[in-house]
């Protein structure tokens, strides 16, 4: 609090220290100089130019950043950028093999599961994700397991119908 | 033991959820973080009371999953689920789920008054909008709430906290871990801010088989409880051996009052006895105009958690 300081001269900024950081991106190793307060996702859209991951709250509430670290699924608005060095970070833009889509993003066309795709990349990242961690059963399952991923557009239906067929989850009778 | 600054300039960061979001409002203003990731604090061991140990920086994904969680304590994997979205229970851990801040409105605006981010400001919520605000334990100072749904659960499990500092290692019981505001409501817990949670020791009574975690909500998902209950039973034919009751999203702490669960111990599992219990631990509760629907909504919620907890109602 500024109370503490002895005078108004002492909390005239200084330079922002910045840090050399290494992050390990879709399989490169990247390096970049930054504050150590960037988060994740400033570090990837502001630093790398990898703006598939998106900005919806910046506060962990939407999912639209979303991006998997070593296979999990994360909000990259609140991590920082520096505390992900030597992890396997993996955004939307590494979902693909050269020209051949991930199989998730060929579901995603196939069922019309976007409308402005603004929260796209994040469910796509998030379906991953779930898919890694093999905890669905149901077509229920998905939805619940789903929810951090917030769509203004409404695509939930679609958005379950592609994950319920890539995950081959048995539809209800 | 990393030593730092006993003044708040320094904190631990773990998963961050809560504290990158709360310095992205300015309300926590840290001048250092310590990164913790990499102590050894990641393990679900057996502990030598016959209970299981949850290291710190367990993710509370990971926790929820544990196998030996699953099966010996299923209320707190169930509970554990019920709270955040994935993405966040990937990356939150243990030990910060435990210091997890209220999500009350006038906190987190640097605009309104609140004693708790500073003290003797006044506090916005009490003749505000006070919806998700607590009706137990408020003084005139505050009416903030835990939101967490892991601490109902641990309260019910009666769990322990170990704790490391400076002066050496100390337990805490979950029921001293949070405090009440009174007139001190910037401290939300008893742990010195130069000590680490270590773990959280599970006793070995799990309540696996009659248990349930009702969340009350606007959403029907990744939205905090406006009323939440963690119920436990142990049954011997319809005649009830022991009990737990702890409720989320009423006051600063989760609530329990063993003089509740008193009433039902050696009395039968039925209706009438619950709401017994739901009376006596609501008893006190206040509201301040835009939560008073939450003291009607507790008293039937507790019923409706002791009837699903011992299968008597199907879950939601």
């Amino acid at each position: 609090m500024l109370a503490e300081t002895n005078s108004y001269t002492d909390t005239v900024a200084t330079l922002p220290e910045t840090r050399v950081v290494t992050l390990t991106i879709n399989g490169a190793e990247r390096q970049l100089t930054i504050a150590p307060w960037t988060t994740l996702l400033d570090a990837l859209r502001e630093y790398l130019d990898l703006t598939g991951t998106k900005k919806g709250c910046d506060h962990g509430q939407c999912g639209a950043c979303t991006v998997l670290v070593d296979g999990k699924r994360i909000n990259s608005c609140l991590t920082l950028a520096v505390m992900k060095e030597g992890a396997e970070i993996t955004t939307i833009e590494g979902l693909a093999e050269g020209n051949e889509m991930h199989p998730v993003q060929k579901a995603f066309i196939e069922h019309d599961a976007f409308q402005c795709g603004y929260c796209t990349p994040g469910q796509i990242c998030s379906a991953v994700g779930l898919m890694n961690e093999g905890r669905v059963r149901t077509t229920a399952d998905i939805r619940e397991l789903m929810s951090g991923n917030i769509c203004r557009c409404g695509a939930y239906p679609h958005i379950v119908d592609a994950i319920n067929d890539i995950m081959q989850v048995p539809k209800k009778a | 033991m990393v030593e730092q600054s006993s003044h708040n300039r320094s904190k631990f960061i773990a998963g961050g959820t809560n504290l990158i979001d709360l310095m992205k409002e300015n309300v926590e203003r840290p001048e250092h973080l310590v990164d913790i990731n990499h102590l050894p604090l990641s393990a679900i061991v057996d502990n030598e009371a016959g209970g299981l140990r949850l290291g710190a920086l367990v993710s509370n994904a990971d926790t929820a999953y544990h196998e030996q969680v699953e099966k010996r304590y299923p209320l707190l994997s169930q509970t554990i689920l019920a709270g955040a979205s994935p993405q966040l229970r990937n990356m939150a851990t243990n030990g910060g789920n435990l210091f997890q801040r209220t999500r009350c409105y006038y906190f987190y605006d640097n605009a309104t008054p609140c004693n708790k981010r500073e003290p003797g400001s006044g506090c916005g919520a009490i003749n505000g909008y006070n919806r998700i605000h607590a009706i137990l334990g408020t003084s005139n100072q505050c009416i903030a709430t835990n939101p967490s749904d892991m601490c109902v659960a641990l309260v019910a499990l009666d769990a322990t906290v170990q704790v490391s500092g400076p002066n050496g290692d100390r337990s805490i019981p979950i029921a001293d871990f949070h405090r009440l505001p009174g007139d001190e409501p910037q401290y939300d817990n008893t742990v010195q801010p130069d000590e680490l949670v270590t773990a959280i020791d599970l006793p070995a009574k799990g309540f696996s088989e009659y248990h349930t975690y009702l969340k009350l909500r606007d959403r029907a998902s990744y939205a905090f409880a406006l009323v939440s209950v963690a119920a436990a039973l142990e049954l011997d034919g319809n005649t009830v051996t022991d009990v737990r009751v702890a409720l989320g999203g009423v006051a600063h702490k989760p609530w329990r009052k063993p003089e509740a669960e008193a009433l039902l111990i050696g009395k039968a599992a039925t209706k009438e006895n619950y709401e017994l219990v739901a009376e006596k631990l609501l008893e006190g509760a206040v509201g301040f105009g835009h939560n008073t629907f939450k003291i009607e909504l507790a008293k039937r919620a507790i019923v409706r958690a002791l009837g699903i907890a011992a299968k008597q109602e199907p879950t939601e």
